[in-house]
């Protein structure tokens, strides 16, 4: 009896070890796997900080030559690309991401859930090159529009794609229960699934704008980069990234500083939006409850 | 016996190809409460969905048979689905409170859903009425703006009713709208069926034989898809004319 009581505590004990021995595992790699994370912010934030004041904000570029000078017109050009970027490519998302999830085995569903997944794959500076061929030269030259046009086309996939899985997780009996009392289809779909799943759908939609908020490449074909204010549409107008990658190549030191103080800058606004997901998904899991 | 407010003729139900409802003949009462017992996957639900079309909401589902109410066949080519809903209201199995709405917004979601305009005291006279009819209202008249998803199960299943009822319809089906609730909320709402039946036409569908003993007029024994007995509760629960009849209610199968 009391032998077989010690083997069992030795058995006891050695599980225990090794169970302590396998989360001691899985913490150094979530260790490592964060090293690079806190090495990029850390780096970027002391390279960049000493360059990020109020001037950087405000100021245009200095002429090239002077130091001193701000990105105001590349810190405006990102917001207006992005802003208008949603304006195109989230109504078209969610609408499509409706469609999907409406239709879920329809022969066009498939066929749309399927380039969509083969969009999000593309790369970016195609998604450029495409909207070079069929904005920028039809139509005379690169242009804002013609920027905002190739980040929507690199939304639009990622919109669709995270509205209709929202949209499936709406209980199928709240869709049930407004088709019984008489709400037509569309409405249904409209002021109860969607509403249901409005803020999942925010969710995704910010998230896709952190993603095209970093985009350089596909700009560079469209929205191509202005040292000046943009006042029209019809111009080209800057980004935070296309100032980062047109100074970070020159040979100034102050331009070098500035790239980095753009980089900090852009990171600080993703990161602002993903604070902004975690902030409305709390609110979510109060709803689901 | 009453005159029929709903009645369904030869009425066949199919799932893709394969037959669900056997050619299910039988007639509701008006201002009755007409049950529905049977085993699990006889047929119930599918029945009382097909009398306000939503059976067909289902993709690959289809039904065949006249289904008529106040002598019109619903399932005509020109009668509009929507119409047919509207008319006949329906409380599911689980209480289904819209998310996003409060308890007043829950209520009157059938007239803002379907864009028909009121004035706000009109509103709130429609939500008032519509949760005393639910014996919802004393419970809930201090918190109309709280999300109608705070109320307890059994008070969900009762503003689920309120939410039927807000755009008058003339028969109320119900599909086991006690089988989550707690029996002292199934009480509850055992009462409010003989308070509803004044008004409306109830059809109700059970798992809970006592439960159709105890609140329905008329009681209809559905069995693998077909219609085995229909008649007056208490006949049917008393002196069953069918053998499975008998077996079903004294607990021998099912």
């Amino acid at each position: 009896m009391t032998l077989t009581k010690s083997a069992r505590s030795r058995r006891q004990y050695l599980r225990k070890l090794k169970s302590d021995a396998m989360v001691g595992l899985t913490v150094l790699a979530t260790a490592i796997a964060l090293v690079p994370l806190f090495l990029v912010l850390g780096y970027l934030a002391s390279k960049g900080a000493a360059s990020v004041n109020w001037n950087f904000f405000t100021k245009m570029p200095a002429p090239v030559g002077q130091s001193g000078g701000g990105m105001a017109n590349a810190i405006v050009g990102t917001f207006e690309l992005v802003g208008l970027a949603c304006a195109l490519g989230v109504p078209i998302g969610v609408a499509a991401g409706i469609y999907l999830a409406e239709n879920r085995g329809g022969a066009l569903a498939q066929a749309i859930r399927f380039s969509a997944d083969v969009m999000m794959g593309v790369p970016t500076i195609v998604v450029g090159i495409f909207c070079y061929a069929i904005v920028v030269r039809p139509f005379g030259g690169f242009s804002t529009l013609a920027g905002a046009i190739a980040l929507a086309v690199i939304m639009i996939p990622l919109v669709t794609r995270t509205a209709e899985e929202m949209i499936l997780l709406v209980p199928h009996e709240l869709r049930e229960a407004a088709l019984a009392l008489g709400v037509p289809r569309w409405r249904t779909s409209l002021l109860i699934v969607a509403r249901t799943a409005a803020s999942g759908i925010a969710t995704g939609v910010i998230l896709a704008v952190a993603r095209v908020a970093g985009e350089t490449a596909p700009l560079l074909f469209t929205a191509f980069g202005n040292r000046f204010w943009s006042t029209s549409l019809f111009q080209p107008i800057s980004s935070l990234t296309m100032q980062v990658y047109t100074y970070a190549i020159s040979p100034f030191a102050d331009w070098q500083r500035q790239a980095w103080a753009g980089a900090l800058v852009l990171t600080a606004i993703v990161l602002a939006l993903e604070i902004g997901v975690r902030w409305l998904t709390r609110g979510d899991a109060q709803v689901a409850r | 016996m009453a005159d029929n407010k709903m009645s369904a003729r030869d009425l066949r139900a199919y799932f893709h190809k394969v037959e669900a409802l056997h050619g299910v003949s039988l007639g509701f009462a008006a201002n009755r409460v007409t049950a529905i017992i049977g085993p699990s996957g006889c047929g119930k639900s599918t029945l009382v969905r097909c009398l306000n079309r939503m059976h067909e909401v289902v993709p690959g589902a289809t039904c065949a048979g006249q289904v008529l109410l106040d002598g019109e066949d619903i399932y005509a080519p020109a009668i509009d689905p929507v119409q047919v809903r509207r008319r006949v209201g329906m409380v599911f199995q689980k209480p289904t409170p819209f998310p996003t709405m409060s308890i007043e917004d829950n209520v009157a979601a059938g007239l803002k859903l379907n864009g028909i305009a009121v004035s706000r005291a009109e509103r709130d006279r429609i939500v008032e009425e519509s949760l005393r009819r639910a014996a919802l209202w004393e419970e809930v008249k201090d918190r109309l703006k709280r999300p109608g998803a705070s109320l307890s199960g059994g008070q969900q299943q009762r503003l689920c009713v309120a939410r039927a009822l807000a755009v008058e319809p003339e028969v109320l089906l119900m599909d086991e709208p006690c089988s989550a609730l707690d029996p002292i909320s199934t009480a509850r709402i055992e009462e409010l069926l003989l308070e509803l039946k004044e008004n409306f036409t109830i059809i109700i569908v059970t798992h809970n034989m006592q439960q159709a003993a105890r609140c329905s007029d008329f009681t209809a024994f559905l069995y693998a898809g077909n219609l085995i007995e229909f008649g007056e509760t208490k006949q049917i629960f008393t002196t069953p004319a069918r053998r499975e009849t008998e077996d079903y209610i004294t607990g021998r199968f099912g």
